[in-house]
């Protein structure tokens, strides 16, 4: 069984007669103890995704129109209130893109870790524990930085706080969405390297919600590519990078800057991602496809399997010629 | 002559405490800081945050006022001109910045974010002129003409840096200092306006201050790379030459933090410990040697000096020959 399956999630916003669906039909599969990406570009409906998986969205606006998530074996969508409150944390913990955002300002990191033991795991609601937290993400000294507010460390120091208050209740899971982009190059490669270690320290699932295919290589078993509500591609990380099926995958693979590179131009993905209450007919991804045909614009594709851990959604994905 | 050339700048801030309110410390956000650019070329500024690029840069468009040093150009020493001949002077030097958020003005439509710079300059005769202006100015950054009605927020990120790119071509610079203008995008966008800023030097021949914490990015456009480490240039030289063989231990650490696709070409990651230390009380001797792998003894001591190592790349290194 594994840890995490989402099945055909169908996820709308708004009401009257076109509601805005931002996901629509979206599966995955996570096993314990494995690495899965999530890649895609703002707006193509990643956060709502991993977002849903606690079903921490605010209803309304969004709906749950159709779909299950199932954790540990049990539907999240059919849960009640005090079962949610169970899983929260005690099987899925997050962190979030700006860590000085989702940090309170006005309290010690060392009292907002310890607030996270208090609901997990009360017996342990010491400074002991919240230094041996501090301590496994790689935070010097960790009995003086317990008494530090949020503003006296650097952006990497706080998304390292983030992590040791999501490790607190020990979750199977971890939901990482954006955890480096707003971090120099530097501290980025940091905590992708303690994100890769505590997986292997603690045996637990992360799911990493990012737009740079750049950093998925150095941590993922499994990638999923993501475009205006649906999967595109998914398979595993050495396959999907060293030949992309789909165009918008190739795209994304190629809108990378490369050291050495010295091509006078990066390939760019002309246009954006489609407003979600204005997705294109046929191939989503078809306006801003370099290797579109003419049927593209009628019949949206449906995801087909081709190998044992492989699916795109482009029936020409094996007559494209591999750019790269 | 160079188009701009920067000599021995020093930006402090001084840190006020107290009763009497004295200035008893400072941070050294810039600590003398040389080099020139050329017309036509762009300069490439990398470090992690807190070593002063930001600074130096808002320094050389005067947006801050340097502690002591030159800043010359166009042959003219612009440090120390009053408001208003400084004034007539920033038609020639522009500024995209980082937050294409919070950099335009929400109730101002994209007509008059554009034609405000062109208003200020006195540029334009009479209204019709000055939409037909701008209208060309959005079709030269790649976005329609039609969109000089709409507000701010009816763009997304990428179009929103469009925008700001327009506004600072508007008044026909020679110099665009470009703080961070892609970290804040996803990376099919930044390769959009990146390719977009090469598009317009090739054009226009304007130059650019290209700051940046991303080496990939940077040697994308640069022809030189400046390397700043708490306030200090490190390392300069040619770019693709500087990313192909880094000198200063700095550079290269940098250099192996560049995510990369393909697995074949990642290069052994070196692994810099802790952040980058406060420019209050920066370590004695050479300051980057408390994360320096390599540190000796005398890097504690004496402090290196950007010195020509070989043609065209220069190092604060003690141990680089």
């Amino acid at each position: 069984m594994a840890l995490l399956e989402i099945k055909n999630l169908q996820i709308e916003f708004g009401t009257g007669p076109k509601p805005a669906r931002a996901v629509d039909g979206l599966s995955l599969r996570l096993e314990a103890g494995k690495t899965l990406c999530l890649v895609g570009e703002s707006g193509s409906g990643k956060s709502v995704t991993a977002l849903s998986i606690a079903k921490l969205l605010p209803t309304p606006p969004a709906r749950y129109v159709g779909g299950e998530i199932w954790l540990e074996g049990r539907d999240v969508l059919r849960m009640s209130p005090r079962e949610l409150q169970g899983i929260r944390g005690g099987v899925v913990s997050y962190i979030f893109q700006e860590p000085g955002a989702s940090l309170n300002p006005v309290f010690r990191i060392g009292a907002q870790i310890k607030e996270s033991l208090q609901y997990h795991r009360p017996e342990l609601a010491h400074d002991s524990e919240v230094i041996r937290l501090l301590r496994l993400v790689g935070i010097p000294a960790p009995e003086v930085r317990l008494k530090n507010y949020p503003h006296e460390m650097s952006g990497g120091m706080q998304q390292r706080v983030m992590i040791a208050m999501a490790l607190a209740s020990q979750p199977k899971l971890l939901v990482a969405d954006e955890p480096t982009t707003a971090l120099d190059v530097t501290i980025q490669a940091q905590i992708i390297e303690l994100l890769r270690d505590l997986r292997q320290q603690l045996g637990m699932a992360i799911l990493l919600i990012t737009h740079n295919l750049g950093i998925v290589g150095d941590i993922a078993d499994d990638v999923a590519v993501m475009y205006a509500g649906q999967i595109v591609e998914t398979g595993r990380v050495n396959e999907v990078l060293s030949h992309p099926l789909h165009p918008y995958t190739r795209a994304l693979i190629g809108s990378v800057p490369r050291l050495g590179n010295h091509a006078s131009r990066l390939t760019a993905i002309p246009g954006a991602v489609p407003r979600i209450e204005a997705f294109p007919q046929g191939c989503r991804f078809h306006p801003r496809c370099p290797d579109v045909q003419p049927s593209c614009s009628l019949q949206a594709p449906e995801l087909s399997t081709v190998g044992t851990f492989r699916q795109v959604r482009c029936p020409f994905s094996s007559t494209n010629p591999s750019t790269l | 002559m160079s188009l701009l050339e920067i000599d021995k700048l020093k930006v402090y801030f001084p840190i006020r405490k107290g009763l009497l309110d004295r200035a008893k410390e400072c941070v050294r956000a810039v600590d003398g800081v040389s080099f020139s650019i050329e017309a036509g070329e762009s300069v490439g500024l990398v470090g992690e945050s807190g070593c002063g690029k930001t600074t130096l840069s808002r320094a050389v468009v005067q947006l801050i006022k340097p502690t002591s040093g030159r800043i010359i150009f166009e042959g003219e020493d612009i440090a120390n001109l009053s408001e208003a001949a400084l004034r007539v002077r920033r038609r020639r030097f522009q500024m995209i910045f980082q937050d294409p958020y919070s950099s335009l003005n929400p109730r101002l439509t994209v007509l008059d974010l554009i034609g405000e710079a062109l208003d200020i300059h006195s540029l334009v005769s009479d209204a019709a002129a000055r939409r037909e202006r701008v209208e060309g100015l959005l079709k030269s950054v790649g976005l329609d003409p039609s969109h000089a009605a709409r507000y701010p927020h009816e763009f997304s990120g990428g179009q929103r840096q469009r925008i700001g790119i327009a506004r600072a071509l508007a008044v026909e610079p020679r110099l665009i200092v470009c703080d961070e203008p892609v970290s804040a995008l996803d990376v099919s966008v930044q390769a959009q306006i990146i390719n977009l800023l090469k598009d317009l030097q090739q054009e226009l021949g304007v130059a650019y201050l290209f700051v940046a914490h991303d080496l990939a990015v940077v040697e994308h456009i640069s022809h030189r790379i400046l390397v700043m480490y708490l306030g200090r240039i490190v390392e300069a030289g040619e770019a693709k030459n500087l990313c192909r063989s880094p000198k200063h231990p700095y550079t290269q650490a940098l250099l192996s933090a560049v995510p990369v696709v393909d697995s074949e070409s990642k290069r052994p990651r070196i692994f810099l410990g802790g952040d980058v230390p406060s420019p209050i009380h920066p370590p004695s001797g050479c300051p980057f040697h408390p994360r320096c792998p390599i540190a000796e003894a005398r890097c504690k001591t004496e402090v290196p000096l950007l010195r020509e190592v070989e043609a065209d790349r220069a190092v604060a290194c003690h141990l680089v020959t």
